[in-house]
């Protein structure tokens, strides 16, 4: 089984956001693989140790996303590819799906796993974009793998539950958080990951041309939204449940 | 019917000439509601593939049907099965696909929510159609009284579109309303230290009454609580009358989520936790702790 995981370097989630003008400010921030893109590798990995094959990552940001790469590699995955162009930069969903079917396209493989949205963009379509320029079915939001052998049997979530979805091969899949634990890289993982295969390609690399990654969105205008105001502000004295209970009654919900 | 079509429809007929696409079983039923709140005609395709298969077959009939009628702007409600056939029709159109749009001043213009929801950006979109999935909850529908004319859709779905086939379906019984339903939303985040911590979640919405429980992100990812209770930029948006939060922090990505909310109670130890500045009643503490009590006392009122 040939796996392709797509990873992601994200502004480290846990420092808040800040804009470069109408872009999400990147530089001097510190990055880190997507957490979402975590569980992506770690079924990659178990689905490799079951069924042998090899676990490839596909990435798609400038030079410093390699380290989104680099820390996937060190959780066991075997190789990696990076498209970074300049004529990338502010790409959006649509255009990152149609390079990372390029290179994905450059391989055979059998699945391709994303997560189900990234962390800073979250727009949740690339994957479904990324399916269609492959022209392979899809299924998305993964919270269990019954069966990957020959064909795909996995738990799909739903609003209000879960429907088990039977897939032919080659497929691509979106893991929610949940699907798996993400093993931690160990320190002989973090070692072997150095030298392990990395490939940086630019657009002209994938056959594609700066017309191919026009992006048709642009932003016109930023406001604050309308600000709440804070209310009232207390330390729990030990009277704070009657305060909530009272809070509730006058809200008419109790 | 998910209200959020009926959102969209309110705002589609303000913007211009709506029409709508229903496919799936009930898709002809649907029409006379679709046509009440502003859809003069409705495109019905009642066909048991568009509900068995993923994506492919209702990806492929828009495409068809793009083509016949071409319109200028497409709306889809933001959930599991639109992200998807958005998806796949954006690739197809190589259109733009706009995501997590919350207000459409124009047919060339869709707002989205950043940075917790503090700022709101305009963004123009170029190209037909355009695409773009509306967060639920972004209009407030109003039935303008008309009635459709139906059409029935009649696109053949070949072999190579039935690839992704749902065998069975598994509803989870939740106790209590929706969460997007709920008059109170009680929620927790890591502040509850741990998963099992939840369960006092679920009593204190059961002593409520008309209550249901959501989670953070941070939360779902640690895997205590699946991703249908997540509530914020990615998950749900809701609106209730009151919102009880506790032990979360207040990221950005959560907050979008629900400062819409009519009114907002939170609990944290920490007194610099972000949330605080949008909680109409904060309190300094500890979630743990005042769980209990809070559980206790309103059982007690309700006798």
């Amino acid at each position: 089984m040939n796996i392709v995981v797509s990873v992601k370097h994200v502004p480290d989630p846990n420092v808040p956001m800040e804009m470069s003008g109408e872009r999400i400010r990147r530089e001097g921030v510190q990055g880190v693989l997507d957490p979402g893109d975590e569980f992506g590798v770690e079924a990659g990995l178990l689905i490799k140790e079951a069924q042998g094959g090899e676990v490839a990552l596909v990435s798609m940001g400038p030079a410093p996303a390699m380290e989104a790469i680099r820390r996937a590699l060190s959780m066991g995955a075997d190789r990696g590819v990076l498209v970074t162009d300049d004529a990338l930069a502010g790409a959006d969903a649509l255009v990152t799906a149609r390079v990372l079917a390029a290179a994905i396209r450059r391989s055979e493989y059998d699945l391709v796993i994303c997560g189900v949205e990234s962390t800073d963009g979250y727009t949740g379509a690339m994957p479904a974009m990324l399916a269609e320029f492959l022209g392979i079915p899809m299924v998305t939001f993964v919270k269990k793998f019954e069966q990957t052998d020959g064909s795909l049997k996995v738990h799909r979530q739903t609003a209000d539950g879960y429907h088990v979805v039977e897939c032919t091969l080659p497929a691509l899949v979106t893991v929610t958080a949940g699907v798996n634990e993400p093993r931690y890289a160990s320190f002989k993982g973090i070692m072997a990951a150095k030298k392990k295969p990395v490939d940086q390609i630019s657009l002209a690399d994938l056959g594609l041309s700066p017309n191919d990654v026009s992006v048709l969105q642009s932003v016109t205008g930023m406001a604050s939204a309308e600000a709440r105001k804070a209310g009232e502000i207390i330390e729990d004295d030990g009277t704070a449940a009657t305060r909530i209970a009272d809070f509730l009654t006058e809200a008419k919900v109790i | 019917m998910d209200s959020t079509a009926l959102e969209l429809l309110t705002k589609a007929r303000e913007l211009g000439d709506a029409e709508a696409v229903a496919l799936g079983p009930g898709a002809t039923e649907a029409a006379a509601q679709l046509g009440e709140y502003g859809a003069a005609t409705v495109y019905a395709g009642d066909d048991e593939v568009y509900a068995d298969y993923i994506a492919e077959p209702a990806a492929h009939t828009l495409f068809e049907l793009i083509g016949q009628h071409s319109p200028d702007l497409i709306l889809f409600a933001t959930n599991y099965d639109s992200r998807d056939i958005a998806g796949r029709l954006a690739a197809k159109t190589g259109s733009t696909l706009m995501s997590n749009a919350i207000g459409l001043p124009s047919t060339e213009v869709a707002q989205t929510a950043i940075l917790g929801g503090a700022t709101i950006v305009d963004v123009k979109l170029e190209g037909t159609p355009k695409l773009v999935l509306v967060r639920p909850k972004s209009f407030v529908p109003e039935p303008a009284g008309g009635e459709a004319s139906v059409v029935p859709v009649d696109v053949p779905i070949g072999e190579d579109l039935r690839r992704a086939r749902r065998l069975e379906r598994h509803e989870e019984q939740a106790a209590g309303p929706k969460l997007d339903e709920a008059a109170v939303v009680v929620s927790g985040g890591r502040g509850l230290q741990e998963a099992a911590n939840f369960d006092l979640l679920e009593q204190l919405a059961s002593a409520i009454g008309n209550a249901a429980v959501g989670a953070t992100r941070a939360v779902v990812d640690a895997g205590w609580v699946p991703y249908a209770l997540q509530i914020g930029q990615t998950g749900i948006t809701v609106k209730p009358s009151v919102y009880l939060a506790f032990g979360i922090s207040g990221a950005t990505q959560h907050m979008v989520g629900m400062k819409g909310a009519k009114r907002i109670i939170a609990v944290n130890k920490d007194e610099e936790a972000p949330i605080f500045q949008i909680a109409d009643l904060g309190i300094v503490g500890d979630a743990m702790k005042l769980l209990p009590q809070l559980i206790d006392e309103i059982k007690a009122r309700k006798g």
